[in-house]
């Protein structure tokens, strides 16, 4: 039996699947990622329960109940934890709700003209429910480490990614830290 | 209610005053707003043309100081001191007392316009306490029989003027004298004694004397002035550095209340050694109360030849003082940002190297010191360097004022030589109970029960004058929290690591305090303390972190009681942020909570 491989995590909570474009960016190096790692929950095996781990990545920030869910199983199970782009550091393009009232959000999607029928706030249990304000995901749990960008790039993640693997404190050099 | 000028009237009358010198404009600031009781937009644009100088210049200092406002704060504004120590003698009570009574909020002016509560940063009256502030006049010992007179006479619209004089008497408290307070000064005697025996000599002398600066750095006084006299520039200056700033310090205001001879004759000695022939006194916007005694005593020493052209007789030693007020910016008491406030500028530190006494004022050669460094001066020159050096430490000469408040029964300033051990000043002032003593204010050192022994000197616990002492009924913790809170209020913002830094170091600190502390709070903490001190741009964001990691080290039960989890807490109420959306949907199923565990 060689050595074990690492297990990743992957999850997109309040994002736009934008940093996980960028992961599949890295091309064909995904073969040699999948030499080196396999995957755990993540879009790419539909597997929907986060297992142990070693490595978890977090895309976008908390704007719901369910996001703190699988963010809290996240970091139940992931040795190492990453915030990976700008809604999960920061809260991003979701938190600019943040200026609006959380009733006039509700009236503007569900009752006032293109609502739903009947005008009505659904209160299906299904439905996420939303928290008054979006918040980067330092804020409801402990993160080891944060990778910046508005996706940061292939290069970026596959650089921080390998250097996590081979047991190295992750460093990114000018020009893949960035944060747009 | 007296009249409010128009601005044109206003900004005119005060750019006039100044002979329009932008490098006033921190005063005429001042002037236009009292006279406003704001300094609109309008005022602004008016002060940029009247001065020729950018919009934009106006504005950055008009926004930088906390005294400075856009809106009005009504015809009376009242402004409480925040410092820990006002807060242990009851500030908190007496200032809801004072809205109770005038049916006010804090930080919002009253709905007829005339009166505004608010808190500020420590005003230096921390031995009569707690204090305030009205429209920039110190009111020591408040009590509530004070307050409620205080608010009789704002609801009758009585000018200040009118107020009663007793309202305003700030006591010297000086409990222990030493060379400095004890023995008389006779006015120009240590100038007489300086043209007599000429100034290489009387640098010589201070030489001997070993002086260090009494602001808290302590570098050698001779020194400055040597490098000051050896560099090249048309115009001198001598700043005396009043912005006593510190939380818990006070001495500089007694010896500006009762010995500012001694100061002033400090500082024209310095011009004649170091050949300047401009002198400024930066006083802190809080001790406006001194101004008018201040300016008296500069008149009667110009009529007495001891200012002014041709001093004491001698042809060519021309030198005379003007004093400028701050207006609230604890970093001014940093000798660039002083400089920088000097010339009409908001309070940002310089770049150092170069350093003031070759590049200071307009870029000229300049002597800063504080106020307690030009008073030893003079008694140096009169008495001699031996004399002084046989006083203190071998590497701390003299004698130190300290400014002693808090859980004491005589509260004042004590003047020791330096060398005294913290035991022995708590005996003196009557600590019976001590816990600790932040020596040297916020940005100094706290000396927990543990260290008593430990001395009061540059080898040892170095101080720029402030004493607090914590009984042991006192929580450490809440003395770090208000301290970590001044600093979040009085970082300047010029640098990132300082600005955010002590924000994030107040919000840890206000987490912990709300009882959702965890493990991982410390260690982000000090993670910041090492960001702040080896990142930031001055001293301030140097040691801003100070006060919570010495606590943090000497209390830690303090900290410890706080941690709810070993790993990791929200600052917020998980379930509680859902309660908005609860009510909207009127969901209450269980995917609508989220259940924190309990550890």
């Amino acid at each position: 039996m060689g050595e074990r491989k690492l297990r990743v995590a992957t999850a997109s909570l309040a994002g736009c699947f934008g940093c996980h474009m960028s992961l599949l960016d890295i091309d064909e190096r995904l073969f040699e990622l999948l030499k080196l790692v396999e995957f755990d929950r993540t879009p790419l095996t539909d597997i929907k329960e986060v297992g142990a781990c070693d490595i978890g990545l977090i895309e976008g920030g908390i704007c719901n109940a369910e996001n703190v869910h699988v963010l809290k199983a996240f970091r139940a199970n992931c040795r190492t934890l990453v915030a990976v782009g700008a809604c999960a550091i920061t809260g991003g393009v979701p938190a600019m709700r943040n200026n609006v009232d959380l009733w006039d959000c509700f009236q503007e999607i569900y009752q006032y003209e293109g609502g739903t029928e009947g005008r009505v706030i659904p209160k299906d249990r299904e439905l996420p429910l939303p928290f008054d304000r979006v918040r980067p995901i330092y804020e409801v749990v402990r993160v080891d480490y944060f990778l910046p960008g508005c996706p940061p790039s292939a290069d970026a993640i596959w650089k921080f990614l390998t250097d996590l693997i081979a047991g190295r404190e992750p460093v990114l050099e000018h020009g893949m830290l960035h944060y747009d | 209610m007296p009249r409010i000028a128009p601005i044109s009237e206003a900004v005119g009358h005060s750019v006039e005053r100044h002979g329009a010198r932008p490098s006033h404009l921190v005063q005429i600031l001042r002037e236009v707003q009292a006279e406003l009781r704001c300094l609109p937009g309008p005022a602004l644009d008016e002060l940029a043309r009247a001065l020729r100088t950018p919009r934009v210049r106006v504005e950055s200092a008009a926004s930088f100081y906390h005294f400075f406002h856009s809106e009005s704060h009504g015809a009376y504004e009242i402004l409480f001191s925040d410092n820990i120590i006002d807060q242990m003698l009851g500030k908190r009570e007496m200032m809801q007392y004072l809205c109770k009574l005038l049916w006010l909020q804090p930080g919002k002016l009253s709905e007829d316009g005339l009166v505004y509560v608010e808190s500020t940063s420590d005003i230096g009256m921390a031995d009569q306490g707690p204090a305030a502030l009205v429209n920039g006049h110190v009111l020591p010992s408040l009590d509530e029989s004070r307050l409620e007179l205080v608010a009789g006479l704002i609801r009758d619209q009585k000018p200040l003027a009118r107020w009663p004089r007793m309202l305003f008497e700030v006591a010297d408290n000086v409990r222990k004298a030493g060379p400095l307070l004890g023995q008389a000064f006779e006015p120009g005697s240590a100038l007489r004694k300086v043209l007599k025996q000429g100034a290489e000599r009387t640098l010589a002398e201070l030489d001997a004397s070993n002086l260090r600066g009494r602001g808290g750095a302590g570098f050698k006084t001779a020194v400055k002035w040597a490098s000051c006299r050896r560099a090249q520039g048309s115009e001198k200056h001598v700043v005396c550095n009043a912005d006593e700033g510190e939380p818990g310090t006070f001495k500089d205001r007694v010896l500006l209340q009762s010995h500012a001879d001694l100061v002033f004759e400090g500082m024209t000695l310095a011009a004649r050694v170091i050949g300047a022939s401009h002198g400024m006194v930066y006083l802190r916007g809080e001790y406006l109360y001194l101004l008018q005694r201040l300016e008296a005593v500069l008149a009667r020493r110009r009529k007495d030849g001891l200012l002014g052209k041709g001093i004491l007789g001698e042809q060519g030693f021309d030198f005379d003082i003007e004093i400028h007020l701050g207006a609230g910016a604890y970093i001014c008491g940093e000798e660039s940002a002083l400089i920088e406030s000097l010339e009409g500028k908001p309070g940002k530190p310089r770049n150092r190297p170069p350093y003031p006494d070759t590049f200071g004022y307009l870029g000229e050669p300049t002597g800063v010191n504080n106020v307690e460094t030009f008073a030893c001066a003079a008694k140096i020159a009169v008495h001699g360097g031996a004399w002084f050096a046989g006083m203190g430490t071998p590497a701390s000469t003299g004698s130190k004022l300290m400014s002693v408040s808090g859980d004491v029964k005589r509260p004042g300033v004590y003047e020791y030589p330096f060398g005294v051990s913290v035991k022995q000043v708590l005996s003196d002032c009557g600590a019976g109970n001590a816990q600790a003593v932040q020596v040297g204010g916020p940005s100094g050192t706290c000396v927990s029960w543990r260290e008593f022994d430990r001395r009061i000197c540059f080898e040892d616990v170095p101080t720029a004058g402030a004493f607090m002492v914590f009984s042991r009924d006192r929580d450490m913790f809440e003395v770090a929290r208000n301290f970590a809170h001044f600093f979040a209020h009085e970082s300047c913002g010029f640098c990132t690591p300082c600005r955010v830094g002590t924000s994030l170091l107040r919000n840890h600190m206000d987490k912990l305090a709300a009882g959702k502390g965890s493990a991982y709070d410390m260690v982000q903490m000090k993670r910041l303390m090492h960001i702040m001190l080896t990142m930031s741009h001055c001293g301030l964001g140097h040691t801003a972190a100070n006060p919570v990691v010495q606590t943090m080290e000497k209390f830690p039960d303090a900290y410890e009681r706080r941690l709810r989890n070993l790993d990791f807490e929200p600052a917020f109420d998980l379930d509680g942020a859902l309660q908005t959306a609860r009510l909207i949907t009127g969901r209450d199923d269980e995917w609508a909570h989220i259940v924190s565990k309990q550890p």
